[in-house]
């Protein structure tokens, strides 16, 4: 079960090449979706287009439920992009695996703390970056004493806290998710019986891991939204 | 496993790939895929909207009409009515005006008749004047002829006279 990853050195940079794979094909495989749906544009839209739409109107929910649409407006890139990114990331490693020479190499992008914990930085990052941007840099700090001065302790370990538990709890259930299917895939392998018995919770578990990758990546953009409502809204 | 180790062995290379491919894919997307497709959206929303506006005002405009028509129905129906009042009070008055002239024309042409008779008698009566005239000159040529005395010609005259009185 233990896999090693295949870590290359360059530049004096660590690059995990699995990692490299799989955020470029994520990333593809999000480009590709949404340029099909958005390639023949109507008033009237059909298919793809009714998706994305959808898609488009259900990150719109998401922004509105955690701040108006003024402030929230300029976000929808964002989520979007996040939702769809996630949510693919989330599906790539849950129909295979791919491991050479011991090495995994197709698997989700997303149960890979490294990966999560970058993505969820940088969001928390575009919070400071637009709470000082949106509100001026006084205000931005004032908010860190509200409601009263003791708190700023607290304050500032609630944005670390923030940090690693969006970052971890995305990697915690994909990558939970498939360790689960590689254990029973290795179930499997250790006999007929083994492999029948083993087919069903397999069956179940994938499509539970489907459930719990969409679910993920709901709630990663929902908490994006919350925290960006958090340093952005003058009212909170 | 293989990372979070933290100070050993970070991947900082995916750190950055991943950041960079995110903040492509983002523009990427922003560019050619969510630009359209949010203009697509609000120009749709704007059509819809409008073509609310337009089927608002054209059902105002469409009971305006109705009820302008329906005044101009009203109008018009007062308006045949008072037509018909007109020629009815117009008919009476005629009808009136045509008896009258008849009953004029009948007095008239009776009045006519009557002075008709009136000078047809006269013209009688001049006519018998005429005639006792000239019976009278020849009653006095034949009473001269006969030398008659006076005595008989006045008794003469008077018997003639009887007889045309009488006869007359």
């Amino acid at each position: 079960m233990e896999h090693e990853a295949p870590i290359v050195t360059f530049m004096g940079l660590n690059f995990n090449l699995a990692n490299v794979l799989m955020i470029i094909v994520s990333s593809v495989i999000v480009f590709i979706i949404a340029m099909l749906a958005t390639r023949s544009l109507s008033m009237r839209p059909g298919g793809m287009q009714n998706f994305l739409e959808w898609v488009v109107d259900f990150v719109k929910g998401i922004i509105n439920s955690t701040m108006d649409w003024n402030t929230g407006g300029r976000f929808l890139t964002l989520g979007l992009t996040l939702i769809m990114y996630i949510f693919v990331a989330n599906m790539l490693g849950l129909p295979f695996s791919v491991v050479v020479d011991h090495k995994l190499w197709w698997k989700s992008p997303t149960a890979d703390p490294t990966i999560t914990l970058t993505l969820a930085v940088m969001i928390v990052g575009l919070t400071h970056y637009y709470g000082i941007k949106m509100r001026g840099f006084k205000e931005y700090g004032s908010q860190f004493f509200q409601p009263f001065k003791l708190l700023f302790p607290i304050k500032l370990i609630e944005e670390f806290a923030n940090t690693l538990t969006l970052g971890l709890r995305l990697y915690g259930n994909i990558y939970a998710g498939e360790v689960l299917l590689g254990l029973l895939v290795s179930l499997m392998h250790s006999g007929i019986f083994a492999g029948i018995f083993g087919a069903i919770p397999m069956i179940v578990w994938q499509g539970f891991s489907i459930f719990v990758g969409s679910i993920q990546a709901f709630i990663f953009t929902m908490l994006t939204m919350v925290y960006l409502a958090h340093k952005v809204s003058h009212d909170h | 496993m293989q990372t979070l180790t933290l100070g050993l062995a970070v991947n900082s290379g995916d750190i950055l790939l991943q950041l960079v491919a995110f903040l492509i894919l983002m523009a990427l997307l922003r560019k050619f895929a969510w630009g359209p497709l949010m203009g697509i959206m609000k120009a749709r929303q704007e059509h819809i909207n409008g073509e609310i506006d337009a089927a608002e005002k054209a059902r105002k405009e469409a009971e305006s009409n109705l009820a302008l028509q329906i005044e101009e129905l009203k109008k018009a129906r007062e308006e045949a009515k008072a037509i018909i009042d007109n020629a009815k009070k117009q008919g009476e008055v005629q009808g009136e005006a045509i008896i009258k002239a008849a009953r004029l024309e009948a007095d008239r042409l009776k009045e006519e008749a009557i002075a008709d008779i009136a000078s047809e008698k006269d013209k009688a009566v001049a006519a018998l004047r005429n005639e006792v005239a000239s019976l009278s000159v020849m009653i006095a040529s034949k009473v001269i002829a006969k030398e008659l005395d006076e005595k008989s010609q006045e008794k003469l005259i008077d018997d003639y006279l009887k007889e045309v009185g009488e006869s007359r």
